[in-house]
Order: structure tokens, then C-alpha cells, then sequence
């Protein structure tokens, strides 16, 4: 029930005083209200509960996010690099048995 | 889709991965509050995946989970009446309430209907004008904007077979109960995106500065997740303890104010009790006097139920991040999703749901492909 998720508003019209719409999901479409968003517009994403938008999701910040995303990586690549070989080992707090596996390997 | 796929990235993920290893000098406890962010942290071995030391709690934010037994009562005595039509959402079909549950009581023959918004609740009513139509309106601040609406509604259209069997929680009076526990040991959290999406995080500026605790609101994709417990991780390190946002894309800072006007016009603040966790004060929405008529409580006259918890269920323990499903004797034995005894089993939001899918601790060896793959770290 808590599981809100995005989609694309393909549709937009008014039902007994009520804004209300249709939102594509990947395929799925469903008839969601969209009382709480009166900003949007036809080929926006919203976020989806219970049949209710409850935000605009915003394009640029979406972009950001995963533009910060990957820099990072590549900054930590460079950063690695210049630490030469057996260096990249992880920060593990402690090397008990019982590291998950995933620690064990080098980073790359 | 658009908004989700980019957010699985099995590269990005293990950038972040890495990045955490980096900054982790120490050990650290982190909780996030959202049952769907631990169902994608458990499916995907996010917490594996974690520096040794790093610990992820997994927190009380499972709406169908902390709904008190006593409302799962009135529920099942409400729908049991000839003259009414039940509905709610989904996944509050299985929860166990003392003696039976509602998806039990559908088979014996009461009219239990399961709808996906409550406007589908109203449509029923106004279909169905000889029949008495209630909702069960359970739910964080995510589905308050929903519930409150439907009874708006009802109230502007007249549809007076319609009623609503109340049990709103609300976030951050659950942090600050766990924060002012003496047996705490979060010490930082992923606050939930969707209920930020809604009530904005100004309300979390004095939790974060009265129990000097991170707060970094968080999206529920697995980079959503990564790079919240980096950010976490990051001002943890640094002593710092403040409250930021991961989850831009979705969440302002004040919220939706559309929402919130609606949910206020409908509800008032007042104090709830949480399955397994007990009374907190100021913690739930009740209905405001004026729709009071909307109340299913007051018109099905269901006070004074005597409850009755399972004496082998820990949900209070696992709840409050204070044992794991794998230290109940009777998970995987007893208490399985095809036949819980307590509520975190029967959600997919809930911890034991989330850890009994993911095969732990039940001697299923095949677990869904973690998304950080071992072997794609070497």
C-alpha cells in the first residue's frame, strides 16, 4: 500500500469538481487523482499512492542526481588510481569472519 | 520505466558501494524508517553489501504492521455485519487480528472488498445506497492525503453510507519514541521519501538537533538507498547531524501544501497506539469533530474488544529494529506468509515478509541475484 510509484500522466480531466487523470506505468494505466498537483501537465511523471499524485517528480533534479552519481564514480576512479596496486581495498572496519563476500575482492 | 530503471544501475551501484567502503572508518548503526525501502535493501543485499560494522536497522514504517490489534478487531467485527460492504486496501486482507482475519471472513461469506484508492471505496457507496460502505483508512502520512480526501468528498457529495474505520500513524513521534528508548542504538536515519514527498522535513530540524542524529531523506530505487546511507555514513564520520535531502527529485522542502491542507481540514493530530510498540503520545490522525458522522466506530458501536496477541509473535522487538526475524523461534516455523501470527509477516513492507522472500535464514540457498553481485565487484 506504501509502495508509491512513478508514472506518466497521459490523460487529464475533471470529475465532480475533482481533477482527475489516467497515468502510464511502463504499460499499465490507471485512473489516479490529481487534486494534489494542479501544475502538471500532459507527458509529466508523478509519484503514485494509493491512486493520489503526490508530487511532480522534477526532471532536472532527477538528471542531477544522476549526473552527481556518476562523477563520483569517476572522481573515486581517479582517486584510486593514483593509489596504485593493493590500495583499493576497502575501508572494512574489521576483517572478522563473517565479512560478507562482497568485501573480500578488490574494488574493481 | 522512466524514474525507476536508471535508479537499478548495477554500475552507479557499485560505485557507491565502493565510495561507502571508502568513507567507513567506524562502525555505524543506520535505520531506515520505510518498510519499502527495507524490502528493496533486503531483496537486493543492500545491507550485505555494506562495510563490515555497518548496520542497517530496519525501522517501523509498515502501516499494516503497527496497526493495532484492537483496530484489526473493530475491522473484523464491522465486517462481519450483514448490512455492510468492507473494503480496504490489499494487504490488510491477511493480518491477523484475535481470532480470524478479514480475507477468512470473505470466505465465510462477508462482503470484504479490496479497492486500490479510497475513491474507489466512495464509487461503491454511491452504487450500492441501501448498503452501509466502509473503508478501512490505515496508512502513514502517504495515504492520509487519500483517506482525508475520500471523507472530503463524502461530506461535499452527500454520500451518507459511507464511513471510515480510522488508524493513522504518523513518522516522526515514532523516531523520537525509538530516539528516547534507553536501549536505542540508531544513530542515524533514512527518513522516508513518500511521507517527506507529503509533509515536507521541517519537522525533522529539531529531532536531528535534540538527539544529534543525521537525518537524510531518502528514495526507496537501490541508488536511491546507497546513496542515502552514504550521505548518512558521510556526515556520521564528520560529526555532523544535520538533515538533508537524497531524494530531490521527488521531495520540497515544505512538502505539499495541497495535500496538507486537505489532510488538516479532515484530521487532527492525536495519540495512537502502534502494534507491538504501545501508545505514543501525539502520534496519529483521528478524525476532526465536524466528521465525526464519517466515524465507522462510533456508528457500529465497536468499543470495548478484547485483544489477543499470539504469545510466540516478537513483532514489538522486530519493530522497533530491536531483534531480527532470524532470532524468533517461530519464524519460518510457525509463522510463514502463507500463515503469519503477526503483521510484519503478512506485508511485503514488513521485516519478516521481506527476509522470509529473500530466503534468510529458511535454508533456501537461491536468493534473487543480489543487484551488487560478488562477482561483479572483482
Amino acid at each position: 500500500m506504501c509502495l508509491g510509484i512513478p508514472g506518466k500522466v497521459i490523460e487529464i480531466r475533471e470529475v465532480a469538481g475533482l481533477q482527475m487523470g489516467r497515468v502510464d506505468f511502463g504499460g499499465v494505466r490507471k485512473e489516479v487523482c490529481l487534486a494534489y498537483v494542479p501544475e502538471v501537465v500532459l507527458g509529466d511523471y508523478v509519484i503514485i499512492h494509493v491512486g493520489f499524485a503526490i508530487s511532480r517528480v522534477d526532471e532536472d533534479e532527477a538528471m542531477q542526481t544522476l549526473e552527481i552519481l556518476a562523477q563520483m564514480g569517476d572522481m573515486m576512479e581517479q582517486e584510486l588510481a593514483t593509489m596504485g596496486p593493493g590500495m583499493d581495498a576497502p575501508a572494512v572496519v574489521d576483517d572478522a569472519p563473517g565479512t560478507p563476500a562482497v568485501m573480500a575482492g578488490p574494488a574493481w | 520505466m522512466k524514474y525507476l530503471d536508471e535508479y537499478r544501475d548495477p554500475v552507479l551501484a557499485r560505485k557507491l558501494v565502493a565510495e561507502i567502503r571508502r568513507v567507513t572508518t567506524r562502525p555505524w548503526t543506520i535505520m531506515e524508517v520505510c518498510g519499502g525501502q527495507t524490502h528493496t535493501i533486503v531483496k537486493q543485499g543492500i545491507d550485505e553489501s555494506l562495510p563490515h560494522g555497518v548496520r542497517m536497522i530496519h525501522g517501523p514504517g509498515c502501516p499494516v504492521c503497527v496497526t493495532p490489534l484492537e483496530q484489526v478487531d473493530k475491522a473484523l467485527a464491522i465486517a462481519a455485519r450483514p448490512d455492510v460492504i468492507f473494503t480496504s486496501y490489499g494487504d490488510m486482507l491477511r493480518v491477523p487480528g484475535s481470532t480470524t482475519d478479514l480475507l477468512s471472513l470473505k470466505a465465510r461469506g462477508a462482503d470484504v472488498r479490496i479497492v486500490y484508492s479510497p475513491l474507489d471505496s466512495l464509487k461503491i457507496a454511491l452504487a450500492n445506497p441501501d448498503r452501509q460502505v466502509v473503508f478501512f483508512a490505515v496508512g502513514f502520512e502517504t495515504t492520509a492525503p487519500a483517506n482525508a480526501m475520500a471523507v472530503w468528498q463524502a461530506a461535499q457529495l452527500g454520500i451518507d453510507n459511507f464511513s471510515v474505520l480510522v488508524s493513522h500513524v504518523l513518522v516522526p513521534p515514532a523516531m523520537e519514541a525509538l530516539l528516547s528508548s534507553p536501549s536505542n542504538r540508531v544513530q542515524a536515519f533514512l527518513a522516508a521519501g513518500h511521507v517527506c514527498a507529503v509533509m515536507g522535513w521541517n519537522e525533522y530540524y529539531p529531532i536531528a538537533a535534540r538527539y544529534h542524529v543525521p537525518i537524510v531523506v531518502t528514495g526507496f530505487e537501490p541508488l536511491d538507498l546507497l546513496e542515502g546511507i552514504l550521505m548518512a555514513i558521510v556526515q556520521l564520520e564528520e560529526g555532523r547531524a544535520e538533515v538533508e535531502n537524497q531524494y530531490a527529485r521527488a521531495v520540497r522542502r515544505e512538502g505539499n501544501p495541497l495535500a496538507q491542507e486537505t489532510i488538516f481540514r479532515v484530521f487532527e493530530i492525536g495519540d495512537r497506539k502502534w502494534r507491538g510498540v504501545g501508545m505514543i503520545p501525539a502520534s496519529g490522525y483521528h478524525l476532526k469533530p465536524e466528521f465525526a458522522r464519517f466515524d465507522a466506530e462510533r456508528r457500529f458501536h465497536v468499543e470495548g474488544i478484547d485483544t489477543r496477541e499470539h504469545p510466540a509473535c516478537i513483532a514489538g522487538a522486530i519493530l522497533t529494529g530491536e531483534k531480527t526475524p532470524l532470532e524468533c523461534t517461530a519464524y519460518g516455523v510457525l509463522c510463514t506468509p502463507q500463515k503469519p501470527l503477526g503483521a510484519p509477516m503478512v506485508s511485503s513492507e514488513g521485516t519478516c515478509a521481506a527476509f522470509y522472500s529473500a530466503g534468510r535464514g529458511i535454508g533456501i540457498e537461491a536468493r534473487p541475484l543480489p543487484m551488487v553481485a560478488p562477482e561483479a565487484l572483482r
